[in-house]
């Protein structure tokens, strides 16, 4: 297993557009990025290949043999002592150099760029397109495009960091923090949270959790994307939408059809009486449906209680258009 | 003019037949109210050596639950493994790095160094240990509490509002500021007006250099730690509102505060501990230190500059880029005094007579291990790589060269370099190089991989990767290789602490200069009386060993004529 995944990392080198240390180069500052990281490999390297190569020679070669005593040499040398101090000075200017012009593409913030809000808290990240109005929990952009983002933390400090972006800036309670990238491919990408920022008290949640996908979308990909967001309903009945997002977001755990999976099954629900775990008797009404949605824990189905425990849905996950259709779809079914 | 044996014969009181300073008075007492710089350097090492075990306990639970993605131990949780994190950095840093080379060795040897019978001020050094002992306390009642998860950097606003024990162990890191801040007023104190008549500051021992300018940084840097975390008790508690907006404050201003302390902080770590390098590469070399002033200079230039590049930890904290381009512009002149160092070192072996004996052999595992270390320390200081790296597993791997591979190698060397001055015993020194041998594999098993998922993208302070398992699946395993690792290195801790705690009763009677050195302290006996040396020694060069002659009657070295 170990030398199945240390073979998928040396494949993750040699794929095009990727760094052996870095990763994937998926937006257009990260080839700068990572030519000053490579400029700063090749200097580590050379300077401790000679410093250690001069140590083990000098253990050898200088070892102590009977008889053979240290040879007494200069304490000092003015000329040497200069040329080993400038030398490396040179370098690190140009590294420092190197490293300064690269961040100042990083951040300067291209003028047009297309602006998408990120909300941080406790542990998860929402993403508002202030253009159409619609809210994910993932992030969507379109490639080839710039994309400002204007962060905000609802609570303690967070860090929005996109690996294969080269992209990472905090995001603080009480002032809003700016980043950009332009993703040069589709696909789909890691974003962590890389600022500590604590865990629940029972322990189920935390900085490790605050995880969450970037999705590089074609344009008209995006529009398309963009236009559900904003509106998931749209024309059609909303029954019809509720019966969609159930399957998004639901049918993992609960089916239609009268079978229990790892939670009850939904069909017919509606207007009946359940027993819950504690042996209250609850009617199945829309507050009841929501509720289960927004507040799982409150109140679990007797014959559930050691089953996983269903995720909270809140709002930036979940809009209320979409519960709302997810309701009225429960509502069908026999 | 003294004979050779006649010189063996004063310097060379076997520790059996002799009164010397631990056992000149058995009562606990005696211990307790010590004024004995050297009783006061002892007790701190034994306190930090279990500061050691401590935090290398809460290690083994981080790397043990890092093993495997997902809820590898039975107990653990977010929240569990938040407190675990924190503990190990907390104890590691404030009850182990900080005070053991400084407090601990240092306590012992400086005043030694100087043919001196102890500290300017004895009871201030007194106190000093009375109140890290209290700090202690204070650290084992916030375990008691159960611990504290803001992580050891107390960020705020989360160590403002989470309800963990962070006020117990504030107060406890104040008080052990405290312990640090007087120990360096002691010893500028000492070095200024107890060195002998003769010795000049360019005759200084450069242990001695590297401790004077370890105490101006804890002197000027450590009083903003204290103000800091005063201020974050008073809001925790009184809810002034300096750094939580919730209050209408600021929470980068509670990093600059922090950092402006804490980056000094890593100097006061590594300035000793390049000062035992110094020392023991010299002796075992037994050749002359190169580029003396150079070395004892760039101590004092890495000190001033240390206070000057804090903001390297702040790049992305959402300070200004120009803010940015300015640390990272000092952040590079940093380097290049310990790159001078490491340089002179090597010249100093250039054409020696070198022993490979076990404080040798941690001084080259310094060498490399700090060295890899600290030019890591470039990725970091440069605006763009820095973006990348920061708060990943690769800037924990970069502190652990430097903290452990560095702070931590040098103060073993030191140990085992001064150990038969301290005790009087010699210790097994084939068990003491095979063990050297093997931490520094495990060390670089255990945080090498750490670099390169950290550049991938791995976070630090991470409880779990499962969820990034889909783009790097790599992770896991360079995770088990890491914790290998991790668990072995932990036993060859123990390793040398068996080795040299067994010396105690199986040990060979050590002669006053096992080594060969030419500083003060080779020239009282192993151990030293209470009171030191009986006349003071004559200052002279310090790394001169031209009348330094080993004397195998005595399997030690003595000072011809």
């Amino acid at each position: 297993m170990i030398s199945s995944c240390l073979s998928n990392s040396l494949l993750l080198a040699q794929e095009a557009g990727n760094s052996f240390w870095t990763g994937r180069q998926a937006s257009t500052t990260a080839a700068a990025v990572d030519d000053v990281f490579r400029l700063i490999v090749a200097v580590v390297a050379i300077f401790f290949a000679i410093v250690v190569c001069v140590m083990v020679y000098f253990v050898i070669r200088y070892r102590h043999r009977e008889g053979v005593p240290a040879e007494k040499t200069a304490t000092h040398n003015t000329a040497l002592e200069i040329v080993w101090s400038v030398i490396p000075l040179v370098i690190v200017c140009v590294i420092f150099y190197q490293g300064f012009m690269a961040y100042m593409k990083m951040v300067t913030i291209p003028p047009n760029a297309y602006e998408i809000h990120v909300t941080a808290r406790t542990w998860a990240w929402s993403f508002t397109y202030p253009e159409k109005g619609a809210t994910s929990d993932e992030l969507h952009v379109p490639v080839n495009q710039d994309i400002l983002l204007l962060m905000r933390s609802q609570d303690f400090i967070h860090s929005l960091s996109i690996p294969n972006f080269r992209v990472k800036m905090d995001c603080l309670p009480n002032m809003y923090t700016k980043t950009w990238f332009q993703a040069v491919e589709t696909g789909t990408y890691d974003l962590y949270c890389t600022e500590y920022c604590g865990a629940n008290s029972d322990g189920s949640e935390g900085h490790a959790t605050m995880v969450t996908k970037v999705h590089v979308h074609e344009r008209a990909d995006f529009d398309e994307w963009l236009e559900k967001a904003a509106d998931p309903v749209g024309d059609r009945p909303l029954h019809v939408a509720g019966k969609e997002f159930f399957q998004t977001n639901c049918s993992q755990c609960h089916n239609v059809n009268g079978t229990a999976a790892t939670g009850p099954p939904l069909n017919g629900i509606y207007g009946k009486t359940h027993t819950m775990s504690n042996g209250e008797e609850v009617k199945v009404d829309e507050n009841y449906l929501r509720e289960s949605v927004r507040n799982p824990g409150k109140r679990v189905t007797s014959g559930y209680e050691t089953a996983r425990a269903m995720p909270v849905f809140p709002p930036a996950t979940l809009p209320e258009v979409k519960l709302d259709a997810i309701i009225e779809y429960l509502k069908t079914l026999e | 003019m003294a004979t050779i044996s006649d010189q063996v014969g004063a310097l060379h009181e076997t520790p059996a037949s002799g009164s010397n300073y631990l056992n000149c008075d058995k009562r606990i007492w005696s211990w307790v109210f010590t004024l004995d710089h050297k009783r006061i350097g002892m007790m701190f090492i034994v306190l930090v050596t279990v500061g050691l075990f401590l935090g290398a306990f809460f290690a083994a639970l981080i790397r043990l639950e890092l093993a495997h993605p997902g809820t590898t131990l039975p107990f653990m949780n977010h929240d569990f493994y938040n407190r675990v994190f924190t503990l190990h950095g907390a104890i590691m840093i404030f009850l182990f790095v900080l005070p053991a080379i400084p407090s601990g060795i240092g306590n012992f040897v400086l005043p030694l160094m100087l043919g001196a019978k102890d500290v300017a001020f004895p009871r201030l050094n007194l106190f000093s240990l009375h109140l890290f002992v209290i700090g202690v306390v204070f650290f084992v009642l916030t375990l008691l509490l159960g611990g504290i998860d803001t992580g050891w950097t107390f960020y705020a606003p989360y160590s403002i509002e989470t309800h963990t024990a962070v006020t117990v162990a504030l107060c406890g890191a104040f008080i052990l500021g405290f312990s640090s801040i007087f120990s360096g007023l002691n010893f500028i104190v000492t070095t200024h007006t107890l060195r002998p008549p003769g010795m000049s500051w360019m005759q200084l021992p450069l242990m001695i250099w590297a401790l004077y300018a370890t105490a101006i940084i804890q002197i000027l840097a450590t009083p903003v730690l204290a103000i800091t975390l005063l201020l974050v008790i008073a809001e925790r508690v009184l809810g002034v509102g300096i750094f939580d907006p919730a209050l209408g404050g600021d929470p980068i201003l509670y990093q600059h505060f922090f950092w402006f302390y804490s980056h000094p902080a890593v100097y006061i770590m590594i300035l000793p501990a390049m000062g035992i390098i110094s020392e023991v590469i010299s002796v075992h070399s037994r050749k002359h230190i190169f580029g003396y002033k150079m070395i004892a200079f760039s101590s004092i230039a890495i000190a001033f500059l240390g206070f000057l590049v804090w903001g390297h930890h702040m790049f992305v904290s959402g300070q200004s880029p120009l803010l940015g381009m300015i640390f990272s512009l000092l952040t590079f002149s940093v380097a290049i005094p310990s790159a001078i160092k490491v340089f002179n070192w090597l010249a100093t072996m250039y054409k020696g007579s070198i022993h490979l004996t076990t404080p040798m052999c941690y001084a080259l595992i310094f060498i490399f291990l700090f060295g890899l270390g600290g030019l890591t320390g470039l990725f970091l200081g440069a605006l763009a790589t820095d973006i990348q790296v920061h708060d990943t597993s690769f800037v924990v791997a970069h502190f652990h060269y430097q903290m452990l591979g560095g702070v931590g190698m040098a103060f073993f060397a030191g140990m085992y370099h001064w150990w038969p001055k301290m005790t009087g015993k010699m210790f097994n020194d084939k068990f003491g190089k095979i063990n050297a041998a093997l931490m520094f594999v495990a060390f670089n098993v255990t945080y090498f991989p750490q670099f390169i998922i950290g550049s991938r993208g791995m976070p630090r302070r991470y409880f779990d990767y499962e969820l990034l398992l889909d783009k790097n699946p790599e992770i896991t395993a360079y995770q088990m290789v890491s914790t290998a690792g991790g668990l072995i290195l932990i036993a060859t801790f123990f390793g040398v602490f068996i080795n040299l705690v067994m010396s105690l009763f199986n040990g060979k009677p050590a002669p006053a200069n096992p080594w060969g050195g030419a500083t003060m302290e080779w020239q009282c006996t192993s151990p030293p009386s209470q009171h030191n040396f009986d006349k003071p020694p004559e200052a002279n060069d310090p790394y001169d060993f031209d009348d330094i002659k080993y004397d195998a009657k005595i399997k030690g070295y003595v000072t011809v004529q």
